[in-house]
């Protein structure tokens, strides 16, 4: 039986004790010292720090331990099956970490001067030329440090687009599929769009009557993932890009997908004129917890020059950054990219070749396949959307039968997962299927473990309908029972910091 | 695809498992999975990419080009302005790669997630106390896009649309702000500064500010290194006309500096990436966000924030996600944010590095900064020529340097420094052509004086040579 470590662990304020520290700073030489004398004295008197902080003062030794502990309360990929569907969790590479740490690039300034940067302007530059191929796009920019951040970039790329046209006035709305990911309608907000979102048909893919009701000349485009979240392939692809690019629209497509068609087909081709990459989803690259990934975009060649500055170029013998680009819609952070996670990628692309990035795909969508194969013979587990169709990078199954006949939910499944010592899948997404649990295995899983995985869930089908009250009250394998998370976000009782805490804890 | 493909990264690409999970699917090709795929837009090529590679050949090709790249190690870099060279201690290296955090994600499943969870909490609370403020999230992209966010957010609670900012500002950061603010309808308006002291302009703010006004906006140290020192009087001036007081920090400077909590600031961003995080030419960074402890800022704050709360049954502390009904997954287009991965294990590099400095650590590392700068400064101004700094101003750990003087640009003069193996600041005088042939120095922890010894003798030859 699985079980997490439990440790006790005080939060980190209440560890160490007066004068110990876990860190010296290097020494201010004595000459240096002898000229500007006590460095306070060189700020005035009312700009001095007069409280100081209240951080907790450790040992080096009491730190690592610390943190080492709540490491062993956490599950990871290493650990086993992590099958968060469109979240893409595959194995991120050891020697990508190693590379990664190199001063050679840890160490470099983004402003030093490019004949100083050759080396890691060329692994850009050739970085950005292999996404565009394997999108199918004329041109990518690797400056956004988030998929979330990609489409916010490609969004301001649709309403550069129809200014330019002079048409922004007009073309006012973005359209989304009702189960497109919750990002996709937030960047349109944020980009100045009203949304509008179309429903899915009883296949789970785009309603194309709907689409062609919901297309007019206001609209700036529409947003789309294919496979989309169902897992299933938008086979109406063609005749989606003809309905929106023939209204003046452009075609986005949010790449949190992508993973399942590497090699096999490129967004590029299918007619998408911006794309998201998710590096760190599709590329190999670690999630981090919550990151740090990104999300370059590649655009075909009538939106190149919207693209953020600076852009890498090369002529011939120099790399170099390229801020003439008079179209450009400026900048959406401070300097190029998430260029250490861009490295990681640069390494697994490399590592994988053309070869190993559609086997990647392959596999994935195999592993998906064989998952809901296995999974729909099991009792309370309903396949919602297109059950014939094969599946790309997952699938997803409702569990809502099996809460009418018991009273458990999607959500005590996924905690009953983690008692047996694996990760649950997305809950409650995509909103258009009840008691949703979507799962997706990736590349990354040996059959072993997937074998593991079905048979959890068999079990927990059963416990369901024989001694429900297992499942209800899972997990208790885990570093702490079932949390209170209404209590986390109600205004009486939400503690966001410590400081917070200690002010509630006052009488 | 050839059968005897076997990748270390994908266990299952072996002939003899592909077959029985094809059997368990009820297909005899894995091309079968393809078959809802356009004929028309399928790919009938290998994608052209290079082959397939060893871990060792990887490892030396990467290497080799990264070889190509000159260091901090290779020579004395005098660069910041927005990503700065601080040391990072190694158990903050050490923690960051345990590969429970490293490869974790998002914590949807808080019960088997404590760990991040707790640790993104000490990185809030840390910040919080660091800033003085009571609510921090758990990160931004970096400092432009918190400063973009913050502004956003300002506007959605005042329901106005301009926001004030120094003159003195990182380029960057004003045109990321800008993209944030355009479309939402928010116009961005320049205060001018006291060409002396570089100071903010009261009375060019005090003509500016109106009732149209969401925010103003200062940082400290600013963008050219000194201190701002009018903060009080900018925060009443914010406040009188019903506007939010947002303050962009670099969190280095927070042992000796006053924080922006106490001197009225609603909401705090900055740059988070010198706490414990590598350069790594510019990215990942580390957005800081922070706020008041108040519900109208709470609701509309963007991105993730982790909470602590108890367990349903024996009420034992715990950690969750707080206040995800802001959030894109739930809220969908009425979300405060789009955010959804951020950077959270440069968070918790943040987190790591703050618990081993200390309050003590935190104050002895500003005064470090600022004694090693001072002396840079002073024997830079004595260079014949030089003038360091130009504004009459303390300063933190970045200054200007004026060749005005030298009758060189900075570009001359940077390329002369090269030459001998020494990189100058960033030429900022075509961002501020007012003030003439000025380069922005940063000098940190990790600048010893011989490296200033360094500069100042390469800069002594570069100008005395004639070309």
């Amino acid at each position: 039986m699985y079980r997490q470590a439990r440790w006790d662990e005080p939060v980190v304020f209440e560890l160490g004790c007066e004068g110990r520290r876990g860190h010296v700073i290097p020494d201010v030489e004595e000459e240096i010292r002898r000229m500007t004398g006590d460095a306070i004295d060189l700020l005035p008197e009312k700009l001095r720090r007069k409280k100081p902080p209240r951080l907790p003062e450790l040992s080096e030794v009491e730190v690592v331990r610390h943190y080492t502990r709540l490491s062993q309360m956490n599950y990871s990929v290493d650990l086993g099956l992590y099958p968060l569907g469109s979240c893409t969790m595959k194995y991120n590479p050891k020697i990508n970490e190693i590379l990664a740490r190199s001063p050679s690039i840890a160490m470099i300034h983004p402003y030093q001067d490019e004949e100083t940067v050759q080396g890691i302007l060329e692994i850009m530059y050739k970085l950005s030329r292999w996404l565009a191929e394997i999108t199918g796009t004329y041109e990518v920019s690797l400056q956004p440090a988030a998929g979330a951040h990609g489409e916010f970039l490609g969004t301001l790329i649709m309403r550069a687009h129809h200014k330019l046209n002079n048409k922004l006035e007009d073309r006012t709305e973005l359209i989304v599929p009702d189960a497109a990911h919750g990002t996709n309608p937030a960047s349109g907000t944020m980009a100045g769009f009203k949304v509008v979102v179309v429903p899915s048909d009883e296949n789970g893919c785009v309603d194309l009557e709907a689409l062609k009701d919901a297309v007019s000349d206001r609209t700036a485009g529409l947003m789309l993932t294919n496979p989309n979240t169902l897992g299933i392939f938008e086979r109406e692809i063609e005749e989606i890009a003809e309905i929106v690019h023939e209204a003046g629209g452009l075609l986005y497509y949010d790449g949190a997908n992508l993973n399942a068609i590497l090699g096999k087909v490129r967004p590029g081709d299918m007619g998408f004129d911006i794309v998201h990459i998710n590096i760190h989803k599709t590329f190999g690259t670690p999630h981090g917890g919550g990151g740090p990934g990104a999300g370059p975009i590649g655009v075909s060649e009538e939106l190149e020059r919207f693209l953020p500055v600076p852009r890498i170029g090369f002529d011939g013998e120099k790399y170099y950054l390229d801020y003439n680009k008079p179209h450009s819609i400026g900048k959406i952070r401070c300097f190029y990219g998430n260029v250490g996670v861009l490295l990681k990628a640069f390494a697994y692309i490399l590592s994988l070749g053309a070869e190993g990035l559609e086997e990647v795909a392959e596999v994935s969508v195999l592993n998906a396949n064989y998952l809901l194969q296995k999974l729909k013979k099991i009792r309370g587990f309903d396949i919602p959307y297109a059950e014939n169709r094969p599946r790309k990078h997952e699938c997803v199954f409702s569990v809502n039968r099996m809460y009418r006949e018991t009273g458990v939910r999607a959500l005590d499944v996924s905690k009953r997962i983690l008692d047996y010592g694996m990760h649950a899948p997305i809950t409650y997404f995509p909103l258009i299927v009840k008691e949703a649990l979507m799962i997706e295995p990736t590349e990354s899983y040996e059959k072993e473990e997937l074998d593991r995985f079905v048979e959890i869930m068999r079990r927990i089908s059963e416990e369901a309908y024989s001694s429900p009250d297992k499942v209800l009250n899972a997990p208790q394998n885990t570093a702490i029972t079932r949390l209170d998370e209404a209590k986390a976000s109600h205004p009486k009782t939400m503690t966001l910091s410590w400081r917070m805490h200690l002010k509630r804890a006052k009488p | 695809m050839a059968e005897s493909f076997s990748h270390p990264y994908i266990p299952n690409s072996v002939r003899k498992i592909k077959e029985d999970m094809m059997r368990e699917i009820g297909i005899e090709s894995i091309q079968e999975l393809y078959e809802d795929v356009p004929q028309k837009f399928r790919l009938k090529r290998r994608v052209n990419l290079p082959n397939t590679t060893s871990e060792h050949d990887v490892r030396k090709i990467v290497e080799g080009l990264l070889s190509k790249n000159k260091t901090s190690l290779d020579m004395p870099v005098f660069l910041g302005a927005g990503c700065w060279p601080h040391y990072v201690p190694a158990a903050v290296e050490a923690v960051v790669q345990r590969t429970e955090l490293l490869t974790s994600y998002t914590p949807y499943q808080p019960e088997i997630s404590q760990g991040l969870l707790q640790a993104l909490f000490e990185y809030q609370s840390m910040i919080c106390e660091i800033t003085a403020m009571d609510v921090a999230n758990g990160s931004m992209y970096d400092w432009a896009s918190a400063l973009g966010e913050a502004v956003r957010m300002a506007a959605r609670l005042t329901h106005r649309n301009v926001a004030l900012v120094p003159e003195i500002i990182h380029p960057e950061r004003l045109e990321t702000l800008g993209t944030y603010s355009e479309p939402a309808g928010i116009r961005i308006e320049s205060v001018n500064y006291d060409p002396e002291t570089g100071q903010l302009d009261i009375e060019d703010l005090k003509e500016k500010i109106s009732n149209r006004t969401a925010a103003v906006y200062v940082e400290n140290p600013t963008y050219l290194g000194f201190i701002e020192t009018q903060v009080e009087e900018i925060a009443e001036e914010a406040h009188d006309h019903g506007a939010l007081f947002i303050v962009g920090v670099d969190p280095t400077s927070l042992g000796v500096l006053e924080p922006p909590g106490e001197y009225g600031a609603d909401i705090a961003v900055g740059e988070g990436q010198p706490l414990g995080n590598p350069m790594s030419y510019g990215g990942p960074l580390l957005g800081i966000f922070a706020c008041r402890d108040d519900m109208r800022l709470i609701r509309q704050m963007p991105g993730r924030v982790v909470g602590m709360t108890t367990t349903m049954s024996e009420g034992k502390r715990g950690f969750c996600m707080a206040l995800q009904t802001r959030e894109q997954h739930i809220r969908r287009e009425r979300a405060t944010s789009n955010i959804c991965s951020n950077e959270t294990l440069c968070a918790v590099a943040a987190a790591v590095y703050l618990a081993l400095l200390g309050p003590k650590g935190l104050k002895e590392l500003g005064e470090t900064i600022m004694s090693k700068a001072y002396y840079a400064m002073r024997v830079l101004a004595k260079v014949d020529g030089v003038r360091a700094p130009m504004f009459k101003a303390p300063h933190f750990k970045e200054f200007t340097v004026n060749f005005d003087g030298t009758g060189r640009t900075v570009r001359e003069v940077h390329r002369r420094l090269l030459e001998r193996q020494v990189h100058g600041g960033k030429d900022v005088s075509k961002e501020f052509p007012g003030l003439g042939e000025t380069a922005l120095y940063c000098v940190t922890e990790t600048h010893s004086k011989e490296d200033m010894d360094r500069l100042v003798s390469a800069l002594a030859q570069a100008l005395g040579r004639e070309s």
